[in-house]
């Protein structure tokens, strides 16, 4: 390593923020487009499942709390995509990309839904795991990516609250709703699990490393059991892991996740990927004379 | 064409810069702000400036050490400590700082 780079990696280390500006080594900034291009990608995707259900929530007001939360993610992915632009990837390139399949997306986001319980589900537990890394990414050495994640993190706290609430209404519900948000917990379970990566050390860690992330992957993931575990028993659902229990070292035991599914999944192989493509596919080539129009008109 | 948004959160505060999107015009401009960042009234007003508009200053050098302005340009505390010798008041603003006053301690 360079003298130049060895002295930006102990300026972030030692808590130094960088802006779009300053000079930056290639490797960082290499990992930032890759993870924030990631990001992005999952905020656009994310919304796919849940478009789904627009036309089928069971209440008006629910209908408007799903679009508002549709709304919501694919502001934060137009968000997301500018900060990777300023990094120096155009939009366009990333949504190429991923349409290509040559980048990737949040693995929680290759599997399909079933019923309004995944609906539930997916509103209040896979945005509490997003919202675990989201908040430790307000830390991020690379500080227009951190600023963008207050206003992500401060409309995700609606979308937790708006899925609890589904939950809610259906585990007092009759004893079939009740048995969809079971359904759904066990359909979703492994994939949470998954959702915070391997357990690779925090010190080992390239993206804790350059602070890009300040938690590893593991902290993350037991922040999540400690938080919701609780939540999700309290109601009287059943967890899919015999083995889920916490120590007396406050540390959460688990079934090891398949992590050779996770990898398959999000290069593309899980049950949902390529339909999400598709249908990514078709939404650009519908939508292209809109950016035409828009554009021509501007010039 | 990219805009930069600054925005207030409530009346009398400073505007602060909150995040920037594409948009081919200002009534553009205007419709994707509001949506953006002022949906949920979390703005009571925005700035929307194109970003070439802007000029960044980044560079202040200060090579003549220009201390005499600023607060961490003066350390009056030895000129302090002299001049209350001198007026035989030493002691008594010593008593001053201390935490009992004369009359609690008696």
């Amino acid at each position: 390593m360079e003298a130049r780079e060895q002295e930006f990696l102990d300026y972030v280390q030692s808590g130094g923020l960088v802006e779009t500006d300053d000079w930056m080594p290639d490797e960082y900034r290499k990992r930032l487009i890759k993870f924030i291009e990631m990001h992005g990608n999952s905020e656009l995707m994310g919304v796919l499942p849940e478009r789904d259900w627009i036309l089928r929530a069971p209440t008006l007001q629910r209908k408007l709390a799903l679009t508002a939360k549709i709304q919501d993610e694919v502001g934060h992915c137009q968000l997301i995509y500018r900060v990777v632009e300023d990094l120096g990837k155009p939009r366009s390139a990333c949504l190429d990309d991923l349409i290509a399949g040559k980048s990737k997306f949040h693995n929680v986001f290759h599997y399909p839904t079933k019923s309004w319980g995944d609906v539930g589900v997916i509103a209040w537990l896979v945005d509490a795991a997003a919202i675990i890394s989201q908040k430790a990414l307000l830390k991020c050495s690379y500080a227009p990516y951190a600023r963008v994640m207050k206003k992500v993190c401060w409309e995700e706290s609606f979308h937790i609250l708006h899925g609890r609430d589904t939950v809610l209404a259906m585990v007092t519900g009759t004893a079939e709703q009740f048995e969809l948000v079971q359904e759904a917990l066990l359909r979703w379970w492994e994939p949470l699990m998954h959702f915070h990566g391997t357990p690779i050390p925090a010190a080992e860690d390239p993206m804790v490393i350059w602070r890009i992330k300040s938690q590893g992957n593991e902290e993350a993931r037991q922040q999540f059991l400690d938080g919701y575990v609780p939540q999700i028993l309290e109601l009287g659902l059943e967890i899919p892991d015999p083995k889920l229990r916490k120590n007396e070292d406050g540390v959460w035991e688990y079934t090891e996740p398949d992590w050779d599914e996770l990898v398959s999944v999000v290069t593309g192989h899980g049950p949902a990927s390529q339909e999400r493509l598709d249908f990514r596919r078709l939404s650009r080539a519908e939508t292209d004379w809109v950016s035409k129009v828009i554009l021509a008109e501007a010039a | 064409m990219i805009w930069e948004v600054f925005r207030q959160e409530r009346k009398g505060q400073p505007f602060v810069h909150g995040g920037s999107f594409h948009a081919p015009d200002k009534e553009f401009a205007d419709a994707y702000a509001r949506e953006f960042y002022a949906r949920r009234q979390e703005s009571v007003a925005l700035w929307v400036v194109p970003r070439d508009a802007i000029h960044a200053i980044e560079e202040f050098p200060d090579e003549f050490d220009l201390k005499y302005r600023r607060v961490d340009g003066y350390s009056i505390k030895a000129r302090l400590k002299e001049a209350r010798a001198r007026a035989g008041t030493a002691q008594r603003a010593d008593a001053e700082t201390d935490a009992l006053s004369p009359s609690e301690r008696g």
